[in-house]
């Protein structure tokens, strides 16, 4: 009898597609795939989207988002975007990005996206690792931290220390709000989407350029399982890429 | 009463539901689905143990989980 | 075509933008390299008039991707810049092509290699014709040697662009760019602003399926049958192959030439022609498609040949090839960072006019 009064109160989103990922067990992109399929369902942007998708193992995003997508060289998504945006301005456009396509090979089309103010969105996937190439060090990687490259540990006189983007980006005019999240934890998980959505809006809104960290854990490049990964994230990403907010006009009063 | 539904030739067995079942309930089966993973299941025994509240779902990353709540009866309403 | 009455003088840098806005260009971006500023220039006040965008991107990269995204979503959009810029937009380029997105890239060549110089230079021949990128692929490409032929291949440029889905390619010079000229600035008529209603990325209004604007194909037999559907395209250009035949019908001589050195080349010739000396022009228009067919005609009727370029042979190789049944052709070398003078080429003409 109880069937009768039963209602579902989670299910796949409607612009998620129903079809099995490649991603390994544990990896984080479907968490941050989800977050988005369901704030254009709730917001109904899902079929003014125009996604703009990147080099990594998300460069399948396209498969598993049900809106229109064009697939930009290694880096150059928000370039694209910007392409996509000032030819289409009453869309919605975003760029989903792993460590290495944003902040390395596509440091300077993000920095100059950002500065320009696009209204479009950014969804910036952090793992600390090139995941699909195997493993090598991305701009991120911590001090210390064993990846394919750096086999005794990246080494702060060798290669430099890890980027922290979302204080970057923060620091730039035409950004409307700025602001890192993770993806290990229910608690954070809700945060983040919550970021997403106020990025989301400040695009909807035509006020700028909206950037968002997420935290994500890489099992398979990190020699861990999921488990311990999203320790790793608690224990050793957090305290070096805080969350919150860096930027968020709505506070100061507005973008020029 | 609530219940969960694993959709089990998507589950990648990464266990992280189990981590955060506020009331334990999520195990690692023994069945392998197609791809070859241990899905995760919430055994028979503790089926009604389930309150609904969606965290196993939210930290699925293959959105294999859906979660079904029953409101609890108020004066036979 | 409509004729605008009034003619303007102008450089063939204005003229090529021009040619853009009159062909409902919507979007410029661009990036300054010396000798095509007055392009971005011209487009930065220009294209905000006309109800499109412009862009001063950070770099030649980041412009040849915006193209990248504008075209995607069957817009009419444009790029300019010279060789060193040219090298930087090639992956950009190669993506368009893969993914069969329609743009329009203007490339005001200058010498190289490396920074070179600022003068005029014909050394981007290959690049242009092979697909400068990686990848079997083309893209349709002009040689303009006047100022309105400029204005002129600019707006067809477009309508090419988004007929075969494809980039194209406007192969200036130095020299082109910084002359002035009169031309008659004609609009087009019908143009079609929403082009690509059947593939771009427009948002899945009323819930159509999604497009994928793409170029990675990894399931097996994908990438082969890109790469045969890409070719078809390319080998039905041939019919569209154009070029200028300038008294060559009882030339004993022709001359092969593009561009501004085509021009100073026919220069030459008239001079020649005046001294009763058997001389012709085939100049290409279309550098590629390569009009082929229509050189090798030539030499069927047993004429000579001598290829001149600015550059260390490049248009050579295809003049070579489309003749290579029958004959061969003589070479001369302007190098760049000299600046070529029509008296330049009367000893080498007349070297190859004595079959020496």
């Amino acid at each position: 009898m109880s069937e009768m009064n039963e209602k579902i109160v989670f299910e796949k989103p409607e612009s998620v597609i129903d079809r099995p990922t490649h991603y390994c067990p544990g990896c984080h992109h479907g968490i941050a795939h989800r977050l988005i399929g369901e704030l254009l369902d709730d917001m109904n942007l899902a079929e003014k989207t125009l996604m703009t998708t990147s080099i990594g193992c998300s460069v399948f995003l396209y498969n598993y988002l049900n809106v229109d997508a064009v697939e930009a060289p290694h880096g150059r998504a928000p370039a694209v975007a910007t392409g996509v945006k000032r030819a289409r301005p009453d869309h919605f456009v975003f760029t989903y990005q792993g460590d290495g396509d944003l902040a390395s090979i596509g440091m300077a089309e993000i920095m100059h996206a950002a500065n320009r103010g696009e209204k479009m969105c950014v969804v910036f996937v952090n793992n600390t690792v090139y995941g699909m190439t195997g493993g090598q060090m991305a701009p991120t990687t911590l001090i210390g931290q064993t990846t394919t490259t750096t086999p005794a540990g990246r080494c702060m006189t060798h290669e430099g220390a890890p980027i922290r983007m979302t204080e970057i980006i923060a620091s730039l005019g035409g950004v409307a709000f700025a602001a890192r999240g993770s993806l290990d934890s229910v608690k954070n998980i809700r945060q983040a989407k919550k970021y997403l959505k106020k990025a989301f809006e400040f695009q909807v809104n035509n006020t700028g350029f909206g950037f968002v960290e997420l935290l994500s854990g890489c099992p398979t490049n990190w020699k861990m399982t999921p488990l311990q990964a999203n320790e790793r994230i608690q224990k050793e990403m957090i305290p070096y890429f805080p969350l919150g907010i860096y930027k968020d006009v709505s506070e100061e009063g507005g973008v020029c | 009463m609530s219940r969960i539904e694993v959709q089990e030739d998507r589950c990648k067995g990464c266990l992280l539901c189990t981590t955060v079942c506020p009331v334990d309930i999520i195990v690692q089966s023994d069945r392998f689905n197609v791809s070859g993973y241990k899905v995760a299941e919430v055994p028979e025994a503790d089926a009604d143990k389930c309150t609904g509240c969606a965290s196993c779902a939210m930290i699925c990353p293959d959105v294999a989980i859906t979660v079904y709540r029953t409101p609890k009866k108020k004066g036979g309403k | 075509m409509t004729k605008k009455a009034e003619r303007i003088f102008v450089k063939g840098n204005e003229a090529i933008a021009r040619g853009a806005l009159a062909a409902k260009c919507k979007c410029f971006f661009g990036y300054p390299i010396t000798p095509q500023n007055d392009i971005p220039e011209f487009m930065s006040s220009e294209m905000i008039k006309a109800g499109g965008d412009f862009v001063q991107a950070e770099s030649e990269v980041a412009a040849a991707n915006m193209l990248l995204g504008a075209g995607a979503t069957g817009i009419r959009a444009m790029t300019s810049s010279s060789s060193p810029g040219m090298s930087l937009k090639q992956e950009a380029i190669s993506y368009m092509a893969g993914s069969e997105v329609p743009a329009v890239i203007v490339n005001m060549n200058r010498g190289g290699p490396g920074l070179g110089d600022i003068g005029p230079a014909q050394g981007d021949y290959y690049q242009s014709t092979r697909g400068g990128g990686h990848g079997d692929y083309r893209h349709f490409t002009f040689g303009p040697g006047t100022v309105q032929e400029a204005y002129d291949l600019t707006i067809r440029a477009f309508d090419i662009a988004f007929e075969h889905r494809t980039p194209v390619l406007i192969l200036g010079d130095a020299i082109l760019g910084q002359m002035k000229e009169p031309i008659n600035p004609w609009e087009p008529e019908g143009v079609d602003e929403e082009g690509g209603s059947d593939w771009a990325i427009t948002g899945r209004d009323g819930g159509r399926e999604k497009r994928l604007i793409k170029s990675l194909f990894l399931q097996e037999g994908e990438l082969a049958g890109q790469n045969k559907h890409l070719q078809a395209k390319y080998d039905a250009w041939t019919d569209l192959a154009e070029c200028e035949e300038f008294e060559t019908e009882d030339a004993d001589l022709v001359i092969c030439a593009y561009g501004s050195i085509g021009r100073i080349a026919k220069s030459a010739v008239r001079k020649f022609r005046k001294e009763g000396k058997k001389v012709g022009l085939f100049r290409p228009i279309t550098l590629y498609p390569f009009p082929s067919a229509q050189l090798k005609a030539l030499a069927d009727q047993g004429k000579r040949f001598l290829t001149i370029e600015h550059n260390l042979g490049q248009m050579l190789d295809d003049v070579r090839l489309a003749i290579r049944t029958v004959t061969d052709s003589d070479f001369y070398p302007i190098y760049p960072g000299n600046l070529p003078t029509p008296d330049e080429l009367e000893e080498p003409i007349l070297k190859s006019l004595e079959g020496k």
